[in-house]
């Protein structure tokens, strides 16, 4: 799994951190998205497909 | 202008008697039935209601979809809120690019970081209300006493307005939240705040403290990135929404555990990992923002099976959504166990709630802490005589009498 995002859409509502804290975090200064973890392990592979669900502005590719 | 139609029955938020939990009988029937109808607003408008939870959130990510309520056929809610809507005028109702540019002036202040840092002083917070309640009583306002300090000391001490104004904002609020206030009424409670407001930020330039309203005073005031009117409808906008929601949320989500004990059991008792599911789950299950999301369609779109049409106004229910069997199983259900992170409570795409980590760490702490306070506590009158807020543009009591 590869994860990527397209930070001119996000609107740093957080759902990503709050479901997947190991693999998203937000910049201090606006809140934006910062993958930390672009190839995560198989154990993550569940939350992070929830956290691209939830995420309102569609913001994160998974491929 | 607004198209008026004879057969599309009228929007509602009349609830059946005995179900105040429960979404307007004239609505619930639609998920099944008709995932998108017709219905008639208060001006003789017609909006497009849109029902099921998948239609919801492909609309509400839609760049081709508007929240500028500036557009003719924007179905607003009431008189008053469309008089008032030049103060209305912040990113809630702000198409994008702008949205972004102004919203994330404010997102790296309600970061999941910045929010968790905030629960020990939230729990003071939290205790030193209920020890109040606790000397005083029994019985209590629950809303009084607890459901609505809460919220508004949290973010008054967030935003840096002084907490001894709040019998002012908060009457003020009460009519920007009516969908009964006389336009005049809206208007004068609009414009004083917006004053008040617009003042406070201004003398945060020279005296700033370590708040929001004064990074916004520094940051884009001084500095002539904004206006003093985008600043004072900006913090209109934080100040009323941080806290009529988490106030409503707080009081109507402890008369459904009342009414629901072996849930309410499980909050009391729940750790914090089942606590922050319950919250999902009573987002979920009371929608408290029942008047929809509302918007404009800016181009011919189809969904469902149905065109909107360029110009056609949108509601989309999102108590409906969150009571969609496709995504909750049994959902008329409150099961505080359940996974509902799904819900729409908060709405979705690029508007959804900016103050939404907020609420959850001030919920988490707020139904486990009054709980175990008062493992006693009920309410002091019978169920059909609490005032719900029926009218309001957010649902839940006027009031909550309860003793312990
Ligand atoms: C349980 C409590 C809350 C609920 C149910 C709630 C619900 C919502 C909903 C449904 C929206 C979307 C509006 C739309 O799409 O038209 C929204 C937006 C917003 N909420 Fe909340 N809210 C809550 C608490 C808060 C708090 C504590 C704040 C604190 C400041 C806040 C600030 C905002 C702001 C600024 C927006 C506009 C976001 C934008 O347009 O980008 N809310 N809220
Ligand atoms: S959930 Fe989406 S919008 Fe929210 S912070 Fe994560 S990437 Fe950004």
């Amino acid at each position: 799994m590869r994860v990527s995002v397209e930070t001119d859409k996000c609107c740093g509502a957080g759902q990503c951190v709050l479901v997947a804290p190991e693999v998203f975090d937000q910049r201090d200064e606006d809140g934006v998205v910062i993958v930390l973890d672009e190839a995560p392990p198989a154990e993550v592979h569940a939350s992070v497909t929830e956290a691209a669900q939830l995420c309102p502005a569609a913001a994160i590719a998974l491929s | 202008m607004t198209q008026t139609s004879a057969a599309a029955p009228a929007w509602t938020t009349r609830r059946a008697t005995g179900c105040p939990f429960d979404p307007p009988p004239a609505r619930s029937g639609l998920l099944g039935r008709e995932p998108i109808s017709r219905v008639t607003l208060w001006n003789g408008g017609t909006a497009w209601l849109v029902a099921r939870h998948a239609d919801q959130v492909a609309l509400l990510r839609d760049e081709r979809v508007s929240a500028d309520n500036r557009r003719p056929s924007y179905p607003s809610l009431s008189a008053a809120s469309e008089a008032t809507r030049a103060h209305n005028r912040a990113f809630i109702t702000m198409d994008e690019p702008e949205h972004n540019e102004q919203r994330r002036k404010f997102t790296g202040d309600f970061t999941i970081k910045r929010m968790e840092a905030l629960r020990p002083r939230i729990q003071e917070i939290i205790d030193e209300l209920l020890d109040a309640m606790e000397e005083s009583g029994p019985p209590a306002d629950l809303v009084t006493s607890f459901a609505l300090p809460l919220p508004s000391l949290v973010i008054c001490e967030l935003l840096g307005v002084p907490y001894e104004d709040h019998a002012f904002f908060q009457r003020a609020s009460a009519y920007l939240v009516d969908t009964r206030s006389t336009v005049e009424d809206a208007l004068t409670a609009s414009t004083e705040l917006v004053e008040y407001l617009g003042d406070l930020v201004e003398r945060k330039v020279s005296a700033p403290g370590d708040d929001l309203l004064s990074r916004l005073a520094t940051g884009y005031l001084a500095t002539g990135l904004s206006t003093r009117e985008e600043c004072a409808n900006e913090a209109r906008l934080l100040l009323v929404a941080g806290h009529e929601t988490t106030a409503n949320m707080i009081a109507l989500g402890t008369c459904a555990l009342l009414q629901h004990p072996e849930q309410l059991a499980a909050v009391r008792d729940g750790d914090p990992r089942l606590v922050a599911g319950a919250v999902e789950e009573l987002l979920r299950y009371l929608t408290i923002t029942h008047m929809g999301r509302r918007r404009v369609a800016l181009a011919d779109i189809e969904i469902g099976g149905t065109t909107i049409r360029a110009g056609d106004a949108v509601i989309c229910a999102g108590d409906l959504a969150n009571r969609d069997p496709e995504v909750f199983e049994d959902p008329d259900e409150l099961r505080v166990d359940r996974q509902a992170r799904r819900h729409l409570a908060f709405g979705s795409g690029p508007h959804q709630c900016l103050g939404q980590n907020l609420a959850r760490v001030e919920l988490q702490l707020a139904y486990p802490a009054l709980l175990r306070r008062f493992p006693g506590l009920r309410l002091d009158r019978p169920l059909t005589e609490i005032p719900f807020r029926t009218d309001m543009a957010v649902y839940g009591v006027h009031e909550l009498p309860v003793t312990w």
